[in-house]
C-alpha cells in the first residue's frame, strides 16, 4: 500500500487529491508522514522514525498508526 | 481568410448570466483572451434583461432573435439582417434549445460567409436523453437503463425494473429522485406540465458527480477535455463553484465518446462515478457548459480553439492542463439605463 502518485501536498499540510477534486489539511506530523510516504519510504521505517523522534509507546504508536492510515484509506489517498 | 490581425467578428448566443446560466458570457471572455486579436462580438439574445445585453466591455452590440419555436425561416431572415450590418464571420450558438435551427442553417449561413463549428443532426439527436441508453449500448458507453414513459401509469413498470430511489427527468430540462412511487407521481405531474412529453425515467446511480467540458474536431479526434468536480451547488443544481480533476479514467472515457460520435464542436458530458469506479454518462449536453471559462483557465481554452477550427485552422489537441484550477462564480448587480432598456426592447438592438 502506498501514497497516490497524483496526490499533492505542501509544506503547511494542505493535501490535494487531484483525481476526486478532495482537499484536506494535516498536522504537522501528518505532514511530515505525508512527505516521507511521497517519498517512497515504507511503513516499517517511518514508525521507527517516529518513534526514535517522539516520546511514544509501541503500542499507542501503532494504534494510532492504523487510525492514521484508515483515514487515509477513507480519503481515498492510498493505492493498493 | 482573414489575416490574423484583421478584425473578427463572432456573433454568440446565451447571454443571460443569471443564477442558472447561459455560457455566452464565459464562451466570449475565453475568445477574448484566447484569440489575440481584435475582435467584435456580436449578442444574439432572446429576452430583453439577459444582461450580457448591458454588458458593453464584454459585448459590443446586441440584437435579438427570434426563440426556437419560430422556425427557421423566421431566424434567417434576422441572421441575415443582423449579417448585412455587422458582416459576422462566426457564430457560436450555446443553447440546446436553439441547436436544430442553427444546425439547420449552417450551410446556408456557411454560404452567406458565416462559419460555425456544430455536430449535425445525427450526433445531436444519439446523444439526446430520449436516445441515450440505446446511444451507450451501441458505442459500449455505460449509461443508466432507463424508460421513456408517455403516462403516468409507466412508473409502476419503471418501479418494479429499477426499484427505488429512481430518477425521473424531463426532455429537456429538470430531474427529480423519488424515492417512493407517490414522489414519482409528483414528479411526473409536475415535469410534464412544464416540459411536455415523454418523461424519462432512469435507474438511480449513486456516486459523485463529474462534468466534462470536451470539443472534438468532428473526425473522431478529441482535441481537448477538461473533467471538473462542482464545489458548490445552486438550489438548481448550478455549480457555483468548481475545480479542475486529473483523472485519466475520464479522459478516456471522453475521448471514446468523441470517438464513437466523431462529435464536432463542443459538449459537455454529465459523469457519475461509483464507488466501484465505474463511470456512467448520465447527461450529454450539446454545447459548451456555463463553467467553459474554466478550461481557458486551466490551459486549455475551448472556445478559442473551436473559433480557430471555424475559420478553418489546423488545432492540435492539447496536452496537459492545470489540475486543481477552482472557479468561484458570484453575481454583480450591473448598472444600466433605462434608455439602454427602451432601445433593446422598441428596436431589438442595443
Amino acid at each position: 500500500m502506498y501514497l497516490r502518485k497524483n496526490i499533492a501536498t505542501s509544506e503547511n499540510g494542505f493535501i490535494f487529491n487531484p483525481s476526486t477534486g478532495d482537499s484536506f489539511s494535516a498536522n504537522p506530523v501528518a505532514a511530515a508522514i505525508l512527505e516521507q510516504l511521497k517519498q517512497g519510504m515504507t511503513f516499517s521505517d517511518i514508525k521507527a522514525g517516529l518513534l526514535d523522534s517522539y516520546e511514544v509507546d509501541p503500542l499507542r504508536l501503532e494504534r494510532d498508526w492504523d487510525e492514521f492510515i484508515n483515514q487515509l484509506r477513507e480519503a481515498n489517498l492510498l493505492a493498493d | 481568410m482573414k489575416l490574423p490581425d484583421e478584425l473578427l467578428t463572432i456573433a454568440v448566443t446565451g447571454l443571460n448570466a443569471i443564477d442558472s446560466p447561459g455560457p455566452g458570457i464565459a464562451v466570449i471572455r475565453s475568445l477574448r483572451e484566447g484569440l489575440q486579436r481584435p475582435l467584435r462580438i456580436i449578442g444574439l439574445a432572446y429576452e430583453t434583461l439577459e444582461p450580457g445585453i448591458y454588458m458593453h466591455e464584454v459585448v459590443d452590440k446586441t440584437y435579438q432573435i427570434p426563440y426556437p419555436a419560430a422556425g427557421t425561416q423566421a431566424l434567417l431572415n434576422r441572421l441575415a439582417y443582423i449579417h448585412g450590418k455587422e458582416k459576422i464571420d462566426l457564430l457560436i450558438p450555446n443553447f440546446d434549445a436553439e441547436l436544430p435551427n442553427f444546425m439547420k442553417l449552417a450551410p446556408v449561413l456557411q454560404s452567406m460567409g458565416i462559419a460555425s463549428f456544430l455536430p449535425d443532426t445525427d450526433m445531436f439527436e444519439a446523444r439526446d436523453k430520449v436516445n441515450l441508453y440505446s446511444f451507450g449500448k451501441q458505442h459500449d458507453l455505460l449509461v443508466p437503463r432507463d424508460r421513456i414513459i408517455h403516462q403516468v401509469s409507466g412508473l409502476h413498470e419503471c418501479g418494479e425494473l429499477f426499484g427505488y430511489p429512481l430518477v425521473v427527468k424531463g426532455k429537456f430540462y429538470d430531474a427529480v429522485v423519488a424515492y417512493t412511487a407517490e414522489q414519482a407521481e409528483k414528479a411526473f405531474y409536475k415535469i410534464s406540465a412544464k416540459w411536455g412529453l415523454p418523461i424519462i425515467v432512469q435507474e438511480f446511480i449513486n456516486g459523485t458527480e463529474v462534468n466534462i467540458a470536451v470539443l472534438g474536431d468532428g473526425k473522431g479526434n478529441m482535441i481537448s477535455a477538461i473533467p471538473m468536480r462542482k464545489l458548490y451547488i445552486t438550489d438548481k443544481g448550478k455549480a457555483w463553484s468548481g475545480i479542475t480533476l486529473q483523472d485519466d479514467k475520464l479522459l478516456e472515457l471522453a475521448a471514446s465518446f468523441v470517438k464513437a460520435t466523431r462529435w464536432k464542436g463542443g459538449c459537455e458530458l454529465e459523469i457519475m462515478r461509483t464507488a466501484k469506479d465505474e463511470c456512467y454518462i448520465m447527461e450529454i449536453n450539446p454545447r459548451f457548459p456555463a463553467w467553459i471559462y474554466l478550461t481557458a483557465a486551466a490551459g486549455q481554452n475551448q472556445p478559442a480553439a473551436l473559433a480557430r477550427m471555424a475559420l478553418g485552422e489546423v488545432v492540435k489537441p492539447f496536452t496537459g492542463y492545470e489540475a486543481g484550477k477552482i472557479f468561484v462564480r458570484y453575481s454583480w448587480d450591473h448598472i444600466t439605463d433605462v434608455n439602454a432598456f427602451h432601445q433593446i426592447s422598441g428596436q431589438g438592438e442595443l
